[in-house]
């Protein structure tokens, strides 16, 4: 990094042209990282967004843990906690509510113009949205961890070893991830932080309600029950769910969530990256 | 004897959707001069820069940065120049030091040299005292130097200034030509749009005025203003039977065609000699007997210009430039020119 330093004039009298060489994956890396920490940099400035992403996932366990917990207990099977099977549907649902961020994000800056700055920088093009991206899942790791916290305190009793906290782990952060892609790729194609919010949750609703979270599944109706039990997102909560609480079996679930969270990003991350290109170039 | 040009633009075409934003713009700069792109909103200024800069690629036509093709060679001319957009585009949740480091590290600086660089700036800026606070605290002042601050972290030699002043209060635009005219006294190339007349007769070395996306006039600030015949004179009469009357008194005062406003009961024409004239004026007023609502002596105004070269006045609310990028960022900016020059050179 340091062999190509650019020679600073001490004031502006004798304007220098920067050296300039092609970028690298290297300059990918570097440049992803100062943009990840001049995103993270702003949560300890932002008292509010601080005191929000505390306050909502506590108030969202305890909420469906008091609410939700009591009459579903009778459509579970014996033995199983109702307090237990809801934090690993909540945990799950925080980590891709969470991604929301992203596309915020994102759109905010092209709205302020920042990312014609950045594209006028001799830097990596898809550095800008990695760098969100990165750290995004840092804050979604935070955010997750508070609600985690939360739950335990509420009577979340997981029984899962350290493997199985290392499996669900891996999963939340990949989920976070792949996510996050989408949601960048919502981000950039939307005008306004109003309009990513509300198409955001316009598929996130659908996905994490109609799914394993909250019901069990059979108490679906017939074709409800269908999509419920196969799309990916219950594949995610029953993984979380049987690693933590030993309910249900995961079987091979964890890895079927995990290749969808992969093909997620197959798709999103070159769609986000054109997408990019698109918008700032008209 | 002819200097090397630092930006030579030739035919550059853009259309969004069915707009044309750009019919055909030859532009060419010297190195070490100041060129003043001058027009309303949605006359195509934003777009040109956006073209030069790499933002954008035109429908036809070619560019040349700093000797390089924009379209081949997009990276080599973004490690040299500088932009400055219309949105003050910094990070608002860093503070002015740490978003001039993020910038000069971007920049592919070493982290020691982006610092002592950051610093520099903050100094040469003026922004030393507020270095630590975050941007979201400063003011629009502020943040603009700041923003240029941004674009001058590896002294480009080529800057591009895109309405620099545009919603800054009086104090913080003076600060900025200031600004501006150091930085062009150093030798870097600037280009900078404008919808003001005093600011590019100000700043510029040359001004190409700009209208739905082709040049209509070129020059020097001297070369325009005697042109147009400097001041005018604008009456405007009690009777609306007065307004011939008055017509005719300014015509032949001027020897020029005058404008006239029937409902406001107006009449505008260029008085050569200005001031000195005055006193003229007034007597052949007085002696017709033709009763005054108000008599100024006023500089052309951009509307002037526009009229004296398109036959139009100047369409301040933007003509749907589809980018949208000329609205200044509080959209309510409207071609105000305090002072102007103008005139036709045709080209």
């Amino acid at each position: 990094m340091s062999s190509h330093t650019a020679e600073i004039s001490p004031t502006l009298t004798r304007p220098t042209p920067p050296t300039v060489r092609a970028n690298g994956l290297s300059d990918v890396v570097s440049d992803s990282l100062l943009i990840a920490w001049r995103s993270l940099k702003k949560i300890p400035r932002s008292p509010d967004w601080l005191i929000a992403a505390t306050v909502q996932p506590i108030m969202f366990t305890l909420l469906f843990r008091y609410i939700f917990a009591g009459a579903i207990q009778s459509s579970l099977p014996v033995g199983v906690s109702a307090v237990n099977y809801l934090i690993a549907g909540i945990v799950a649902q925080s980590v891709v509510f969470n991604t929301m961020a992203t596309g915020i994000g994102l759109t905010e800056d092209l709205q302020k113009g920042l990312m014609d700055r950045f594209r006028a920088l001799p830097m990596t093009r898809s550095s800008v949205i990695v760098g969100r991206v990165l750290a995004d899942v840092v804050l979604n790791a935070f955010v997750t961890m508070i609600g985690i916290l939360a739950g335990l305190a509420a009577g979340f009793r997981p029984n899962g070893g350290a493997a199985e906290w290392s499996m669900t782990i891996a999963l939340l952060v990949l989920t976070s991830l792949a996510f996050s892609w989408m949601m960048a790729f919502t981000g950039l194609s939307l005008k306004t932080v109003e309009a990513v919010n509300s198409v955001g949750f316009l598929w996130v609703f659908p996905l994490t309600f109609v799914s394993s979270a909250f019901v069990p599944t059979s108490t679906l109706p017939g074709w409800l029950r269908v999509f419920a039990e196969n799309q990916p997102f219950t594949l995610l909560v029953n993984a979380v769910r049987g690693w933590l609480t030993g309910y249900p079996e995961v079987g091979n679930q964890g890895w079927l969530a995990a290749i969808w969270m992969v093909g997620v990003m197959v798709v999103f991350i070159p769609l986000s990256v054109w997408q990019y290109q698109r918008r700032t170039t008209r | 004897m002819a200097r090397s040009q630092a930006i030579v633009a030739e035919g550059l075409t853009k259309s969004f959707g069915k707009t044309r934003a750009l019919a055909g713009v030859d532009l060419s700069v010297a190195e070490g001069t100041v060129l003043g792109l001058l027009g309303p909103n949605g006359a195509g200024k934003t777009t040109t820069v956006r073209i030069l800069t790499t933002l954008l690629k035109p429908d036809a036509g070619r560019a040349l940065v700093a000797g390089i093709d924009v379209a081949k060679h997009p990276d080599r001319v973004r490690a040299r120049i500088g932009l400055t957009g219309q949105y003050a585009a910094v990070d608002e949740n860093l503070t002015g030091r740490e978003n001039l480091i993020l910038f000069g590290r971007l920049y592919r600086l070493a982290k020691r040299d982006a610092v002592r660089r950051a610093e520099e700036l903050l100094t040469q800026f003026d922004l030393a005292d507020a270095a630590s606070r975050v941007v979201k605290t400063y003011s629009g002042g502020m943040r603009r130097r700041l923003d240029l601050a941004a674009s001058l972290v590896v002294s480009p030699p080529v800057l591009f200034l895109d309405e620099p002043t545009t919603g800054l209060d009086p104090r913080g635009r003076l600060g900025m030509w200031e600004t501006i005219e150091g930085l062009a006294g150093s030798g870097t190339t600037v280009l900078l749009t404008t919808q003001y007349l005093e600011e590019a007769d100000r700043l510029a070395d040359r001004i190409v005025v700009i209208d739905h996306g082709a040049i209509i006039a070129e020059g020097t600030a001297e070369e325009l203003k005697a042109r147009v015949g400097g001041e005018r004179l604008d009456v405007v009469v009690a009777q609306h039977d007065d307004v011939p009357t008055a017509r005719r008194i300014l015509e032949a005062l001027g020897g020029a065609e005058a404008q006239v406003d029937v409902a406001e009961r107006r009449v505008t024409a260029p008085l050569p000699g200005g001031a000195k004239r005055l006193a003229a004026a007034v007597r052949e007023f007085d002696s017709s007997g033709v009763e005054l609502v108000d008599f100024v002596l006023r500089r052309p105004t951009l509307d002037d210009v526009f009229l004296s070269l398109t036959g139009h006045a100047a369409d301040v609310t933007g003509n749907g430039n589809g980018g949208g990028n000329d609205a200044p960022p509080n959209g309510k900016v409207k071609a105000e020119a305090d002072l102007a020059l103008a005139g036709t050179k045709e080209r």
